[in-house]
């Protein structure tokens, strides 16, 4: 699978080869981590097992393809907890069983549901049945602790999702979440369809990464069938791109005043937002930027001329509003120590993106694997090390400034010329086989792609999402703490639930 | 220290005039649903079918074609793909409307014309100069959420039309629910519906809601709010923009004319 180097194994001799590879460190080196693992069927009856893992710096990516020995694996969370998820979901949609896996109750789908086969294995369609059941959460015994449910419909208009709460005064024992309420069965959805088709699911993914979410597909699409889009599409995609981390990171910052109870501050967040919005609108036709990304390119060329124009005008009503916002001591002090997660429970969870990059992890996809012209262009990756919801905002601050010079060097060096292609640059993937990833606004995004052996329609298509990895995380920096941070430190992190659930 | 009050007051009013003025919805160049002209179309091309990814156009060799819009995902493929422009681009969003038939245009359906039928007695008088929203997601892309929370911003500043958010189903008016629903989310749906006192409303915004949309279906999903809950209002739209959201919250208390899936938009 491009651009990977892939290594058949026997599913034995998994776990030693990982520690070969991955040697526990004293310090661990953020780029050296088992990202992801997924399954697929790999002809009529079997199985595959794929493990995608960084090997450091300046080497390439690897793939482990792993069958499974009579539909069981040995687990690699014990040691790479960042992967318990990812058992559990091949556990739940391929029926995969993975042999010492500290917790392999469901997930994706929740205790109660019954189906007649797993529904990636099944026929496509067959609907699961759902009763509702309590989740799996240990048991606690003592008159004082109070359990409080909320959700998954909960207050204001937010995505759903349950969160169980056990705490004695303000001060919370134990969370829990229950997410994939909103699982839509998104990666089934591309099996059998053409890559345009594809784009366009992967545009409705996650509705404010649509951005993200096509540009890895498309780029995934590309790596296998060979495809080198035009120099101006890639300038025109680093445009796009950039547009929807500034949307994203402008909403959070208004969440976070209003979480703060800062409405004043809340309500100009949420106006610079909607001018991006309007912005992104007048530049595509769609404010969330939808429609434009095609494998090969973009689906049309798009006239930037008032773009900067307009970039211009926004950006000092942006870093005013930013300033004071940082000058605001109310916020500080919410903020300052809140939801704090140390660097080593970051790398071992898999945390990415802003939240990785305040917890002193170093890495952002757009530097250590360049992708589309972002390779050519000077930008800072910001990193702190407090790992609290304050330095998960100044990350979050550092990209908006950054965002707005990649926005204007891009425009500023847009070559003219095509924005599609159809001829390959070099001959496909001999597997018919991609993997895209991205820099999103929430982090490191992943798609990786089967494509029948005509190089038609996808077979399998596999999405890492970076909420996914973050909610993983998410947890570890709620117990111990209490219930007035709680939201604050739900929005320092900046989540999707349709992403993570997809 | 920033003083957040008087920044406030300088900023003046951010506010658009629109509706009650013509101009300033602020979805310039903002494409919305294709139109269709199927006595356009060549006899034998189905182009724009096949590249439907949500199943929204049907017909074609010799039957009339017909485009749902309660299915459609604004996705703009059938536009690039027609060779006689019998489908065209347009920047008009789709309007609410009381029947999910009213979505259906072309070949013969309804909803293709722009006949203004005179405005709703269906929501009860008291209840028009002021709406209480439970909004519950269904399962969407958070798409709809976006739009929704953007109703909010001092731009559209939904509250001055009466219109505001609750979070109790006990006090809410209208139940707008998001997304395909997924098997997992039908029955906190239905307890909030339950919930709610009477009169109450129900409105499936955007094309999830509204037919399935892309995901529909499958394992996991149902195929919109048809047959799980009455609709009053359907409003597709992937996502309705905020403004057609306004648009389609006064349509439902009869403060605007219902006009059919796609009128041209005056202003």
């Amino acid at each position: 699978m491009r651009p990977c180097t892939s290594r058949v194994i026997r599913a034995e001799a998994l776990l030693k080869l990982l520690d070969e590879l991955l040697p526990a460190a004293v310090r661990p080196d953020p780029h050296q981590r088992l990202r992801m693992a997924y399954a697929r069927k790999a002809g009529e009856t079997d199985l595959e097992v794929l493990y995608y893992l960084s090997l450091g710096k300046g080497r390439p990516d690897l793939l482990l393809r792993v069958a499974p020995e009579q539909n069981a694996l040995p687990s690699v969370a014990n040691r790479f907890p960042a992967l318990s998820w990812y058992e559990r979901e091949m556990h739940d949609l391929f029926g995969i069983e993975f042999t010492g896996h500290p917790e392999l109750h469901p997930l994706i789908l929740h205790e109660g549901v019954t189906t007649s086969r797993p529904p990636l294995l099944g026929q496509a369609g067959a609907p699961i049945h759902y009763r509702t059941s309590p989740p799996t959460v240990p048991t606690m015994h003592a008159t004082e602790i109070q359990r409080l449910p909320f959700g998954p419909v909960r207050a204001d208009v937010v995505e759903s999702a349950q969160f169980l709460f056990y705490y004695i005064g303000e001060g919370i024992l134990h969370f829990h979440q229950r997410l994939f309420y909103k699982h839509r069965g998104m990666e089934q959805r591309f099996e059998g369809v053409s890559p345009m088709a594809g784009v366009i699911l992967a545009e409705r993914v996650s509705g404010t990464d649509s951005v993200g979410h096509a540009l890895a597909f498309c780029q995934a699409c590309e790596l296998a069938l060979g495809l080198l889009p035009p120099p101006r599409a890639l300038g025109f995609r680093i445009i796009l791109a950039e547009l929807e981390r500034l949307t994203n990171h402008l909403h959070y910052f208004s969440e976070l005043a209003r979480m703060t109870t800062l409405r004043v501050a809340a309500a100009q967040g949420a106006w610079l937002e909607e001018q991006v919005r309007q912005i992104n609108g007048a530049l595509t036709g769609s404010r969330f930027l939808r429609g434009i990304l095609s494998v090969g390119g973009l689906r049309r060329d798009l006239e930037p001329s008032g773009l900067a124009g307009r970039l211009t005008d926004l950006e000092t009503g942006i870093s005013d509003f930013l300033d004071k916002l940082a000058d605001t001591r109310s916020y500080l002090d919410r903020l300052i120590g809140t939801g704090r997660l140390s660097t080593d429970v970051a790398m071992d969870q898999g945390a990415t993106g802003p939240v990785e990059r305040a917890s002193g992890l170093d890495r952002d996809l757009r530097r250590d694997r360049p992708y589309g012209s972002y390779g050519m262009l000077e930008f800072k990756v910001p990193r702190e090390s407090e790992g609290d919801a304050l330095a998960r905002a100044q990350i979050r601050r550092a990209e908006v400034t950054e965002s707005l010079a990649l926005v204007r060097e891009s425009l500023a060096h847009l070559e003219s010329g095509p924005v599609i292609t159809d001829q390959p640059e070099e001959g496909p993937d001999p597997g018919g086989e991609g993997l895209g990833a991205v820099e999103g606004s929430r982090g490191g995004l992943y798609y990786a792609v089967h494509f029948d052996p005509d190089r038609q329609c996808l077979l399998r298509v596999k999405i890492k999402e970076p909420s996914f990895s973050n909610w993983r995380v998410f947890p570890f920096t709620v117990k111990d703490t209490n219930l007035m941070d709680y939201a604050i430190n739900e929005a320092s992190f900046g989540l999707s639930i349709a992403g993570a659930d997809r | 220290m920033t003083n957040w009050a008087w920044f406030g007051l300088s900023q003046g009013r951010l506010t658009t005039g629109w509706p009650e003025e013509t101009v300033g919805h602020g979805q310039e160049g903002v494409l919305g649903m294709p139109r269709l002209h199927p006595e356009r179309c060549a006899p034998t091309c189905r182009d724009c079918i096949s590249a439907c990814p949500s199943g929204a156009i049907t017909g074609g060799l010799g039957e009339s074609v017909t485009l749902d819009y309660g299915r459609c995902v604004v996705c703009q493929r059938c536009t690039e793909v027609c060779p006689t422009g019998a489908i065209e681009k347009t920047t008009d969003w789709a309007f609410g409307v009381r029947t999910r038939e009213a979505l259906l245009a072309g070949g013969g359906g309804m909803g293709s014309g722009n006949a203004e039928s005179p405005p709703s007695t269906h929501v009860p008088r008291g209840f028009r100069r002021s709406l209480h929203i439970r909004h519950v997601d269904a399962g969407s892309c958070n798409g709809c959420e976006s739009e929704l929370e953007a109703l909010l911003n001092p731009f559209y500043n939904l509250h001055r039309l009466g219109i505001f958010f609750t979070a109790s189903p006990r006090s809410a008016d209208l139940l707008l629910v998001t997304g395909p629903v997924t098997v997992a989310m039908k029955e906190p749906l239905l307890e909030t519906y339950r919930a709610m006192p009477e009169p109450r409303f129900v409105m499936a915004m955007g094309t999830c809601a509204t037919g399935g949309g892309i995901a529909g279906g499958g394992y996991s999903c149902h195929q919109g709010l048809e047959g799980i809950l009455p609709v009053d209002l359907w409003l597709p739209g992937c996502p309705p923009n905020p403004a057609a959201l306004m648009e389609a919250l006064l349509v439902l208390l009869g403060r605007r004319p219902e006009r059919g899936a796609l009128p041209e938009r005056a202003g």
